[in-house]
C-alpha cells in the first residue's frame, strides 16, 4: 500500500508534464488533466479507507531512514484532505474545461492553464504528506508559484494589480517560513516533523514560543488570519472564476493544515490558545463586517472566506481532541461550499455579465437553475439545520462549550453571530441579484444598498448575458450534490474527523508513526 | 553553537535593506528588497551550521565532529532555486505592469479606495509616475 503514497505526487506531475506534451492541442492537454485527476481522486479514496480502516501509511523515500531521508506521512487528516482536495480540484477543471469550451480559450489560454493547474495540484498535495518541514516548504513553493501564474492568466491590468499584492505577501510568508525552519535547524538540529515534536521539550521555553509564532505567522499570512488576511480580498476577485474558486477553497486551508500539525504535533503545549482563540474571534467578525459592507459578489465570498476561517483557528485554539475534530470537519465542509459559491458566482457573472449586486437583478426568473445552485451552498454556508455547515458549527461550539470559560463562550457567541451576519451578506445578494426583477435595476434606491460602497469604474461592468455551456452548471451541481452529501453522510464524514482527531492529541501517534519502536514517543503520549 | 559575527552583521544589514526596500512602492525596488531578504535568509540557514569544519567528504582519518554540517548546504541550494524561478516571474510581473499602465508602482485597490472615501468619484487616469519615484526611463525622457 505504501507504494501509493509517492503516486498522490506523481500522477499530477507527470500528467503536468504530458499536457506540456500536448501542447497547443486543447483536446489531448483536457483528456490529460481530467484523467490525471480522476486516478488522483481513486488514489485518495483507496488510500482514505486504507489508512481509516487499516493503518496508517509512511513512506521512506530512497529507503533512507527517518531522520536522515525524506519521510511522507499519509495520517488520517492527510487522506481526508486528499480526497476532499481531489474532489474539488476536479470539479473546478471541469468547470474549466466548460468556460474554455464556450469561451474559445479567449481569456483563459488553455495551453498553460492545465499543466500548471496539475503542478499546483502536486503542490498541494506534497503539502499533505510532507513529513518534514523543508519537504512542506517545498510543497508550497510549488503550489504558490503555479498560483502566480493563475492569478495573473491573460496579464490584464487588474489581474496585474491584484497579483502584485498576492506575490510579494506570499513571497514574504515564504522567507519567514524558510527563516522559522532555520532557526528550528539551529535549534534542535532537525527538519523531520516528528524528531522536532521529540525533542522540542530540550529548548528553554521563551525559544520554543519565539519558533512557534515565527511559524504561526507565516502560516497565517497563508490561512489568511486577521490581522494578516487584508491581502486576501485584494487579490482573489480578479482571477478568472475556476481559478479563484479553487484558491479560495483549497489554499487558505493548506495554512490551516500546516497551523494544525503545528499546534497537534510540533507545539502540543498550551502557551498560545488563549491568544490564537482571540486571533479566532477578531478574523470571524472583522471578515463577516467586511462581507457586510461589499457589493461584488466576489468579493463578498472573499470576505466570508476569511471569517470562516476564524472557524476553524477556533476549533485548533481549543487544543483539545474535539476541537481538533471539529475543525477538521469545518474545513472539509467550508472547502466544498467555498469552492462552490464561487462556482456559482462564475456561473451569475456569465448569466448577468457582472457580479455587482448593484448591477443585476431578475435572476430568478432568467436563470432559476443557477439560483437553486446558489441558493443552497448560501444557507449551508451562513449554517442554516441541516446542513453540514450547521453540524460544523455545532461541533465547534460544543467544543468550546466544554472548555467552558470566559473567552470560549464569547467565541460561541462571536461564531453564532457571525453565522449570522454571512446569512445576511448572503441574502442581501439573494434579494437583489435574484429576486428584484430586472428592470428595477436602474435607479434602485433598496434600504439593502445603503450600506454598500463600490469603486465608480468597476472592472466587472456589466458586458452582456453570454450562453452558459452545461458543462460549468454540470460541474457546479456535482459540487452542490457533495456539499448535500456531506449533510447526509455526516455521520461517517465526522466518524473521520474524530478518529483523525484522536490521532493528532498530542504528538505521541505521529512519532510512534515515524519512528516505531521509539521510547520517546511513547513517554510523550 | 558558535556563529560567526561577521555573518550576523552582514545578514542584519541585508535583512534592514531588504526591510527598507520593500516597504518602497516602485516594484522594481520590492524585488531589490526580496531578493535582498532572500538571499539574509539563506545566510541565516548558513549561520546554523555553527563552527566553520572541513569539507563533509568522508575521510576515515577525520572525527565526525570536524565536519561542516552539510545539510543546510543543500537547503539553501534548494532555496537559492526557488528564489531565482520567483524573481524572474516578478520580473516579467513588473515589465508587463510597465506595459500597461505605464507605471511600476503597486496600486491602490479602487474598491478599497470607495470605501474609504465613501463613494467619492476616482477616475482611474492615466498616470505617468514621478520621476523619483520609478526606476525605468519615463516617456520623453529617453530622448534627453
Amino acid at each position: 500500500m505504501t507504494a501509493l503514497v509517492p503516486l498522490v505526487v506523481l500522477v499530477p506531475l507527470l500528467g503536468a508534464a504530458l499536457t506540456l506534451v500536448a501542447g497547443r492541442r486543447p483536446q489531448p492537454q483536457r483528456v490529460i488533466a481530467i484523467g490525471a485527476l480522476v486516478i488522483e481522486l481513486v488514489i485518495g479514496i483507496v488510500l482514505l479507507i486504507h489508512v481509516d480502516q487499516v493503518e496508517p501509511l509512511v513512506m521512506e523515500v530512497g529507503g533512507w531512514q527517518a531522520p536522515f531521508g525524506i519521510v511522507l506521512v499519509v495520517d488520517r487528516l492527510a487522506a481526508l484532505m486528499i480526497v476532499v482536495s481531489a474532489i474539488v480540484l476536479l470539479a473546478v477543471l471541469v468547470f474549466s474545461v466548460g468556460q474554455g469550451l464556450a469561451d474559445g480559450d479567449e481569456e483563459t489560454p488553455v495551453s498553460i492553464y492545465n499543466p500548471t493547474y496539475l503542478i499546483l495540484t502536486t503542490g498541494v498535495m506534497i503539502a499533505f504528506i510532507a513529513g518534514d518541514l523543508f519537504n512542506l516548504y517545498v510543497g508550497f513553493e510549488i503550489l504558490l508559484v503555479s498560483s502566480y501564474v493563475l492569478i495573473t492568466l491573460g496579464g490584464t491590468e487588474s489581474r496585474i494589480r491584484a497579483g502584485v499584492t498576492y506575490v510579494v505577501v506570499s513571497l514574504l510568508s515564504s522567507l519567514l517560513f524558510l527563516a522559522s525552519i532555520a532557526m528550528i535547524y539551529g535549534a534542535l538540529g532537525t527538519v523531520t516533523i516528528a524528531q522536532i515534536a521529540q525533542r522540542i521539550g530540550e529548548i528553554p521555553v521563551d525559544v520554543q514560543i519565539l519558533l512557534h509564532v515565527m511559524l504561526l505567522v507565516a502560516f497565517g499570512i497563508k490561512a489568511a488570519v486577521f490581522p494578516l488576511s487584508f491581502w486576501l480580498p485584494d487579490s482573489y476577485p480578479t482571477a478568472p472564476a475556476p481559478v479563484t474558486a479553487a484558491f479560495a477553497g483549497l489554499l487558505t486551508k493548506i495554512g490551516v493544515y500546516a497551523i494544525i500539525r503545528v499546534e497537534t504535533v510540533i507545539f502540543p503545549g498550551p502557551e498560545l490558545n488563549p491568544a490564537l482563540m482571540v486571533l479566532a474571534l477578531l478574523t470571524m467578525v472583522v471578515g463577516a463586517l467586511g462581507a457586510v459592507a461589499q457589493a461584488d459578489i466576489k468579493r463578498i465570498l472573499s470576505f466570508t472566506l476569511v471569517s470562516h476561517i476564524g472557524y476553524m483557528i477556533l476549533g485548533v485554539a481549543l487544543g483539545t481532541v474535539e476541537g481538533t475534530a471539529a475543525a477538521i470537519f469545518y474545513i472539509v465542509h467550508h472547502i466544498v461550499v467555498q469552492t462552490t459559491l464561487f462556482l456559482a458566482a462564475g456561473l451569475i457573472e456569465r448569466e448577468a455579465g457582472s457580479t455587482s449586486i448593484t448591477r443585476i437583478g431578475g435572476l430568478l426568473a432568467s436563470a432559476p437553475l443557477v439560483a437553486a445552485l446558489f441558493f443552497i451552498p448560501a444557507l449551508n454556508l451562513g449554517g442554516i439545520p441541516p446542513f453540514s455547515g450547521f453540524l460544523g458549527k455545532l461541533g465547534l461550539f460544543q467544543a468550546a462549550a466544554q472548555q467552558g470559560d470566559a473567552l470560549a463562550y464569547a467565541l460561541i457567541g462571536a461564531g453564532a453571530l457571525v453565522s449570522l451576519l454571512t446569512l445576511y451578506a448572503l441574502v442581501r445578494v439573494w434579494n437583489l441579484a435574484f429576486w428584484r426583477s430586472a428592470d428595477a435595476v436602474e435607479g434602485d434606491e433598496s434600504r439593502l444598498l445603503r450600506s454598500v460602497e463600490e469603486a465608480p469604474l468597476n472592472t466587472s461592468t456589466v458586458s452582456g448575458a453570454r450562453t452558459t455551456p452545461r458543462l460549468m452548471t454540470l460541474s457546479t451541481a456535482g459540487m452542490v450534490a457533495v456539499g448535500l452529501a456531506l449533510t447526509v453522510f455526516a455521520g461517517p464524514v465526522y466518524g473521520v474527523a474524530s478518529r483523525a482527531g484522536e490521532n493528532l492529541d498530542g504528538p505521541g501517534a505521529y512519532i510512534q508513526l515515524v519512528f516505531p519502536g521509539s521510547s520517546e514517543g511513547a513517554e510523550l503520549e | 553553537m558558535t556563529v560567526s559575527l561577521v555573518l550576523v552583521i552582514v545578514m542584519s544589514a541585508m535583512y534592514a535593506c531588504a526591510v527598507y526596500l520593500l516597504l518602497e512602492r516602485s516594484l522594481t525596488r520590492v524585488l531589490l528588497g526580496f531578493l535582498l531578504a532572500g538571499n539574509a535568509t539563506n545566510l541565516l540557514i548558513l549561520i546554523m551550521v555553527g563552527e566553520a569544519g572541513v569539507a563533509p567528504i568522508f575521510d576515515e582519518s577525520i572525527e565526525a565532529s570536524e565536519y561542516t554540517d552539510p545539510l543546510p548546504q543543500a537547503l539553501i541550494l534548494t532555496a537559492i532555486v526557488i528564489t531565482f524561478a520567483v524573481s524572474s516571474f516578478l520580473l516579467a510581473l513588473i515589465y508587463r505592469s510597465w506595459r500597461l499602465a505605464n507605471a511600476d508602482d503597486v496600486s491602490d485597490d479602487a474598491d478599497d479606495l470607495a470605501l474609504r472615501g465613501g463613494a467619492v468619484l476616482i477616475a482611474a487616469e492615466e498616470t505617468l509616475p514621478e520621476s523619483s519615484t520609478t526606476d525605468f526611463p519615463l516617456e520623453g525622457e529617453e530622448s534627453r
